[in-house]
């Protein structure tokens, strides 16, 4: 799990400010959404597949931690493959099914779309520090202070959260309820965390207006958050390959904008 | 700046004047007509029975009870002769829960958030986070995980944090309550050395009194029916009150725990339940916290689990209790005591064990799933598919036998810590098991509550039930255990010393 | 508050609603979004072999599962009480999905946070944040059900058939609203009940004086 334990290393991209990696992110999703073709999804994925060697992970993490990304991007494929609309010669049909040559071009496209997308965010996400992303989100981007860090705040509660979800599992096997009904256990597991993290949450809002949190006056930062040439690197590297995926894809005439 | 400078901030006066206040939605007042007059520097105990409002007072010094929408105030409370809630950071406040005191990952970040928020220059405060973990003696690097931290290095991690604004009133709001011995002698000895340090005007809600009594030079007591009931030296008011105070709950040192150790010589019974041989133990797959463990459970007799934090103490007993799955070995339970279930306990279906082994967790909570009490302890009952008229009169029975009749259609999450503590024992007690697991069962009590699960847990053993109770509590553990099981702390360590409680 | 400004506002006298942010709201939001965040990253699991069950009975049905990532926003509105607080929430939910999870869908799962936060947060601004009953909870969960429509056909489903966005629609309004709606609503009063809210609105309104 990256939030809690953030990958750690000296490699440039550790030091980025987060705030950097997330703009870059963002810009591709931006960009990469507002078509829906295979040439600037595949452009983009092309490019994307060489930065990650720098992007300091090994290749067993990187497959671990973007698996997700494999498996969804092929099912949504699928699911533009048999109902997406259809067009040109129509090969199989079947109730709502309508695999046609247009709908094959689509989920092709849609399929490297979610890669192309999904991938970076993972990859970019993984090196990031969830305090220095509230210093940058706080300081570079001024975000109001009060929810950013009571959001961060919020964040260091999910190690103790798993371990009460735990408790709660064992405490159900205990109390002679665990042998069937999954979906009511669930539901009342889950209250009764909310009923726990309520709990911790107003102590740890006691606590931290004890230590002068949201008081009047202006916050001093025992950490400076910068964004100097490497974040401005990072994000231009980021939108250098998005527009050079919109330029292939303009120049091959196969930009499809999404909202036609 | 030397630490001893550093803290050298003149201590802040209290002054209270028929002062109340009334939690919103509430109609009784938590506090009322207090009338106080500390003075700078002054070192003060806060005692009074559970209910009796210290905590609303300490958080109101604080300055963080809310404003009008969430309660309504009488009276007058000045810390330095202005409202405590526009001050912020002149007072310190100090928690019970270690963990929800911990606010950012790092230990360095953590303590310097109540600097960042008085807007204190950068420099200054490296400086204040660097001098406040020497004062308090927490020797972590800046950018240890505050995860990795014990509960009282935690706690002392949160005195850092607090002394780093240099308040002039330090407010402790029963500090060490969640703590083992060891956790509570860190914490102790850190605010020990502050106080030598720093002219604070100092404030500690504790009932156990022994903890506190040689820092403090003045105890107030606080009365439940509102008002200030004694206030003076310490062995005055401790002599004087000490009746009054060991009925509500007060651990008064000297007096003991008003019940006598070590009088059941034999136990009520010697048949084996459990056996475990050779076996290992893990909270999750991949990490063994100890090996090669023997114990034997017998019924009518209590075994105590002891031994340092982390050792394994916890996990052993929801293995033993057939929750966890252990990590190599097994546990084996006799068949007439599986009664037609299978030798292992982990392969007992869940309402298996809800007659033969009961579970009372540490935390109360996790194991409440209903929305009133009397519901709450017709779950096993029902489980067993009990016909209604016998779960009813069961229900009954543990009602009034944990003196809980009074709040049968309370929800349980609303109850006391001492009536929660009482339900989930209750809980367990409704299906009448065989075998009695506690993870910590007296821990953070007052001494009313201590009697009462004390005194219970006795009449169980008499009437032939075993009890298995993980345990810091050294007067528990001398009071009730027949026999104790050391956990020594490290997995490649061999097993450990199994023997009666030395008497 | 003056310091002598002693009692006399008897308590049953309504207080003044504040739309200023309290510490233990921005806290206890915070709290809502993450834990809800770990919820949606088991139905993150959970989501694609059951929409695998799903899309062929009827495609556009998978939508059904929606609501599994439309409560945070809901419950956080329903607790909170002010204005923000759903969008909120169901930004920091999908926050947190992505950064302890690692979902498929990358930064683009803050747009969708956003977008289904603000399905809920309109509802709750047509009432002027002064109504919090049962039709208004259904009605913020069938905001963000839609909020869900608008944004997956957009993003995910371009150049979907007319039979396939009908129904895509329909199921997550309806998933909003059982899920997102009815069940945040349960989850609240139950809160309430635990005197868990004592410190908000909404742990006071249905609980009787003590």
């Amino acid at each position: 799990m990256s939030l809690l334990a953030p990958a750690q290393g000296h490699r440039a991209i550790f030091r980025i400010n987060p705030v950097a990696k997330l703009a870059a992110a963002l810009l591709l999703a931006g960009v990469l959404i507002l078509t829906i073709d295979w040439v600037s999804a595949a452009v983009a994925l092309a490019c994307e597949l060489v930065l990650f060697f720098w992007a300091g992970l090994s290749l067993k993490s990187f497959a671990l931690r973007t698996l997700p990304v494999w498996i969804a991007a092929p099912t949504a494929g699928v699911t533009t493959l048999l109902y997406g609309q259809s067009a040109g010669t129509v090969y199989w049909a079947f109730g709502f099914v309508n695999v046609t040559e247009g709908s094959v071009e689509l989920a092709i496209a849609t399929t490297l779309r979610i890669l192309a997308v999904g991938l970076p965010s993972v990859v970019l996400f993984v090196t990031v520090d969830p305090t220095d992303l509230a210093d940058g989100l706080a300081q570079v981007v001024k975000l109001p202070a009060r929810f950013v860090l009571g959001g961060l705040a919020g964040l260091r509660l999910v190690g103790l959260f798993l371990e009460d979800w735990r408790a709660l599992e064992l405490a159900r096997r205990a109390r002679g309820i665990a042998d069937g009904g999954a979906v009511r256990r669930l539901l009342s597991q889950a209250f009764a965390l909310l009923v726990l993290s309520i709990r911790r949450g107003s102590k740890l809002a006691t606590a931290m207006e004890a230590r002068g949190f949201g008081a009047p006056g202006r916050r001093s930062w025992a950490r400076e958050s910068t964004f100097r040439g490497r974040e401005l690197a990072l994000v231009g590297i980021g939108l250098a390959v998005a527009l050079l995926s919109v330029g292939v894809s303009v120049a091959t005439g196969s930009w499809n904008f999404v909202l036609t | 700046m030397t630490p001893k400078a550093a803290a050298s901030v003149s201590g802040a006066s209290v002054v209270a004047r028929g002062w109340g206040w009334r939690h919103a939605g509430r109609r009784a007042w938590a506090v009322d007509g207090v009338d106080l007059r500390i003075e700078p520097g002054e070192r003060v105990l806060l005692l009074g029975a559970s209910g009796a409002g210290k905590s609303t007072l300490l958080h109101a010094l604080a300055g963080v009870l809310g404003g009008e929408e969430e309660g309504e105030r009488r009276g007058q409370l000045l810390v330095n002769g202005a409202e405590p809630s526009g001050a912020r950071g002149q007072s310190g406040l100090l928690l019970q829960d270690p963990d929800s005191q911990v606010i950012l990952a790092r230990v360095g970040d953590d303590v310097a958030f109540g600097c960042e928020n008085l807007g204190v220059p950068r420099d200054e405060i490296w400086r204040r986070v660097t001098d406040a973990l020497t004062m308090v003696g927490l020797n972590v690097p800046l950018d240890h995980p505050t995860s990795a931290l014990s509960g009282g290095q935690k706690q002392r991690l949160a005195l850092a944090g607090v002394l780093a604004m240099r308040p002039g009133l330090l407010l402790l709001d029963e500090p060490t309550a969640n703590l083992d011995p060891e956790g509570v002698l860190e914490v102790r000895e850190s605010v020990a050395r502050v106080l030598e340090r720093s002219e604070a005007t100092f404030i500690v809600i504790e009932h156990r009194v022994a903890i506190w009594q040689n820092l403090v030079n003045r105890v107030i007591v606080l009365d439940a029916a509102g008002g200030v009931l004694a206030d003076g030296c310490p062995d005055d008011v401790l002599t004087s009150q000490g009746d009054r105070l060991a009925a509500a709950g007060v651990w008064v040192p000297g007096r003991g725990s008003g019940l006598v150790a070590a009088r059941r010589d034999a136990p009520a019974g010697t048949a084996t339940l459990l056996r475990t041989p050779g076996l290992a133990i893990a909270r999750t797959k991949a990490e063994i916290v100890a090996r090669d463990i023997e114990v034997e459970v017998l019924a009518g007799t209590a075994l105590a689990l002891t031994g340092p934090n982390g050792a394994g103490k916890s996990t052993l007993a929801l293995t033993l209790a057939g929750l966890l799955k252990p990590a190599g070995g097994a546990v084996l339970a006799v068949p007439e005591f599986a009664a037609g279930a299978g030798p292992e306990p982990i392969r007992w279906k869940s309402r298996q064990l809800l007659t033969r082994i009961g579970t009372v967790f540490q935390d109360p909570e996790h194991q409440f799933v209903a929305a009133t009490v009397r519901a709450e302890l017709s779950v096993g009952p029902r489980a067993l598919r009990q016909p209604e008229a016998a779960i009813t009169a069961r229900v009954d029975q543990v009602l009034q036998r944990l003196r809980l009749d009074h709040l049968a259609d309370a929800n349980p999450f609303t109850l006391s810590g001492g009536e929660k503590r009482r339900l989930s024992v209750g809980t367990v007690l409704a299906t009448q098991p065989k075998l009695l697991v506690l993870d910590e069962p007296t821990f953070g009590q007052d001494l009313r509550t201590w009697r009462e699960i004390v005194a219970l847990l006795d009449e169980l053993l008499r009437e032939g039930t075993a009890l298995v109770a993980v345990s810091h509590d050294v007067d528990f553990v001398a009071t009730v255990a027949h026999r104790e099981y050391r956990l020594a702390g490290r997995a490649a360590a061999p097993a450990v010393t199994a023997g009666a409680v030395p008497r | 508050m003056h310091a002598t400004s002693t009692l006399l506002t008897p308590s049953t006298s309504r207080q003044p609603r504040s739309y200023r942010w309290r510490v233990v709201d921005i806290v206890i939001a915070s709290v809502i979004g993450v834990a809800s965040g770990l919820i949606f990253i088991v139905w993150n699991q959970a989501y694609n072999p059951l929409s695998g069950l799903l899309t062929p009975l009827l495609p556009g049905l998978q939508a059904l599962l929606g609501g599994g990532w439309l409560f945070a926003g809901v419950l956080g509105g329903l607790i909170i009480r002010k204005p923000g607080a759903a969008i909120y929430t169901e930004l920091l939910a999908a926050v947190v999905s992505t950064l302890v999870g690692g979902t498929a869908w990358g930064a683009t799962i803050l747009v969708s946070g956003l977008v289904q936060g603000l399905g809920a947060e309109l509802v709750f601004a047509l009432f002027f944040y002064a109504n919090y009953r049962l039709y208004v909870a259904l009605l913020a969960g069938a905001g963000a059900g839609l909020a869900l429509a608008v944004n997956d056909l957009l993003l995910w489903y371009p150049g979907s058939a007319a039979p396939f966005i009908t129904i895509y629609t329909a199921s997550s309004i309806v998933s909003g609203i059982v899920v997102a709606g009815l069940l945040s609503w349960l989850f609240m009063r139950g809160l309430a009940r635990t005197g868990a809210l004592s410190r908000f609105a909404a742990g006071r309104s249905s609980r009787t004086r003590v």
